[in-house]
């Protein structure tokens, strides 16, 4: 599993861009794993343990791919780089907050992946196209999974709807990020996801979830970004300190 | 019982056409799935290919879900069953396409499921207008009159089922 277009220069965009969709799925799962004996159900627990583990699974195959054209391995890429190496965007690291808003978080994130791994089965690299496969089943899921939430506690009862609707505001000015045209993916027509036609499908499907929710479409201005850029919020820090310190204090280590 | 068509069967099980690569899958063949023990990675359509040639055999196999962790415990068995057997160098690659779907689980596999308390996965259903779930068979008393607890189970593969008539908690392998 090597990246092995036509040129040197091909050869670094797919990788760097695999990086970028790795990295989003890496942070969103260590996230979600943090609801581990947390949630508010065991089946909570079990639920966004699962969709954790399946997004890591994703991101293991990005980040190995795109470590064989830069010459690292996975664990490297996830336990050896600092904040300003990660290319994320700032969505996945976002706070989980309560759980109506790591369940905006995650309706949001869910949207996204289902569009773009739709996209990338088609993709003229055949790795991506193989990840996206697989993917692009499991996400299924998890939007599933979102949507079940949107609407129960979006119909609930005063709190729940009141606890969704602060969620989906303050989730809501990151969405914008994940549709901005990056310039890896610019320069891989008919390999990256086209930005554009997932924007357009988000803006299709999301407002008539959350109003058939019984809530409102945040007009929340969109946050700054940067993600790709290595730019990242405050919670960021924390979070891949936690997700690192063991590799760190024990390089090489396995069990 | 209900068997597989035949040209799923064919894709779920591409056996080899030579007897040296089918000696060695038979053999990769009996290995288990460590989450569902009574399931071999036969059964599931995990095993993809068995190449043997002069210095080296290299299996191939497919993962059931991304993350699944099994993968690796599957990985070592089979080098471990093939080093058993003689065949000093084994290698097993992971690949992704085509990608696995439950339609490839073996009616042997299905009916090992049940005899074990797993709910066999439905056939999948096309999304259509209606979407229209068929009911799951409790495997310990045979009710359709059951209820999903939770689309997530165990493991990746599993959901969480209740019977409504023994009121018996039991997993159901998801359709996939």
């Amino acid at each position: 599993m090597s990246v092995r277009p036509h040129h040197a220069d091909t050869a670094q965009a797919v990788a760097e861009y695999a990086l970028g969709l790795g990295d989003d799925a890496l942070i969103l799962a260590q996230r979600l794993g943090q609801w581990i004996a947390n949630a508010p159900e065991i089946e909570e627990d079990i639920a966004l343990g699962n969709i954790a583990l399946d997004l890591l699974g994703h991101a293991r195959g990005l980040l190995s791919y795109a470590g064989t054209a830069l010459g690292r391995s996975e664990d490297d890429l996830a336990y050896f780089r600092d904040e300003a190496e990660f290319r994320c965007r700032q969505l996945f690291e976002q706070p989980n907050g309560d759980f109506a808003q790591t369940i905006a978080r995650q309706l949001i994130a869910s949207v996204y992946f289902d569009q773009l791994y739709r996209q990338l089965t088609t993709s003229a690299d055949p790795t991506l196209a193989a990840i996206a496969a697989k993917a692009v089943k499991e996400v299924d899921y998890h939007l599933d999974h979102s949507t079940q939430w949107l609407l129960r506690l979006g119909l609930g009862t005063e709190e729940s709807h009141r606890r969704m609707q602060r969620g989906l505001d303050a989730m809501w000015p990151f969405a914008d990020e994940l549709f901005r045209e990056e310039p890896q993916a610019a320069a891989l027509p008919g390999i990256a996801a086209d930005s554009a036609r997932m924007r357009a499908a988000f803006d299709a499907l999301v407002p008539t979830l959350i109003e058939d929710a019984g809530l409102s479409v945040p007009t929340t201005a969109p946050a700054r970004g940067g993600g790709r850029d290595g730019v990242h919020s405050e919670a960021f820090g924390p979070l891949l300190a936690e997700m690192q310190v063991l590799a760190r204090a024990h390089p090489g280590a396995s069990w | 019982m209900v068997t597989l068509a035949p040209d799923i069967e064919a894709e779920a099980r591409p056996l080899p056409t030579n007897d040296a690569d089918r000696a060695a899958w038979a053999i990769a063949a009996t290995v288990c799935d460590p989450e569902v023990p009574v399931l071999t990675i036969e059964d599931l359509g995990v095993l993809r290919s068995v190449t043997v040639s002069a210095d080296a055999v290299v299996v191939q196999i497919t993962p059931t879900y991304s993350g699944c962790p099994a993968v690796d415990a599957m990985r070592d068995d089979i080098v471990t069953a093939l080093t058993l057997h003689g065949y000093t160098v084994a290698r097993v690659d992971v690949v992704l396409a085509p990608a696995w779907t439950t339609d490839w689980l073996s009616a042997a596999g299905a009916a090992k499921l049940e005899e074990y308390g797993i709910a066999a996965p439905a056939p999948r259903t096309p999304g259509g207008a209606v979407s229209l779930g068929l009911g799951i068979r409790c495997p310990h008393c045979g009710s359709l009159h059951t209820r999903e607890v939770s689309r997530f189970g165990s493991t990746s593969c599993k959901a969480l089922y209740e019977c409504q008539r023994c009121h018996e908690p039991f997993d159901y392998f998801k359709a996939h």
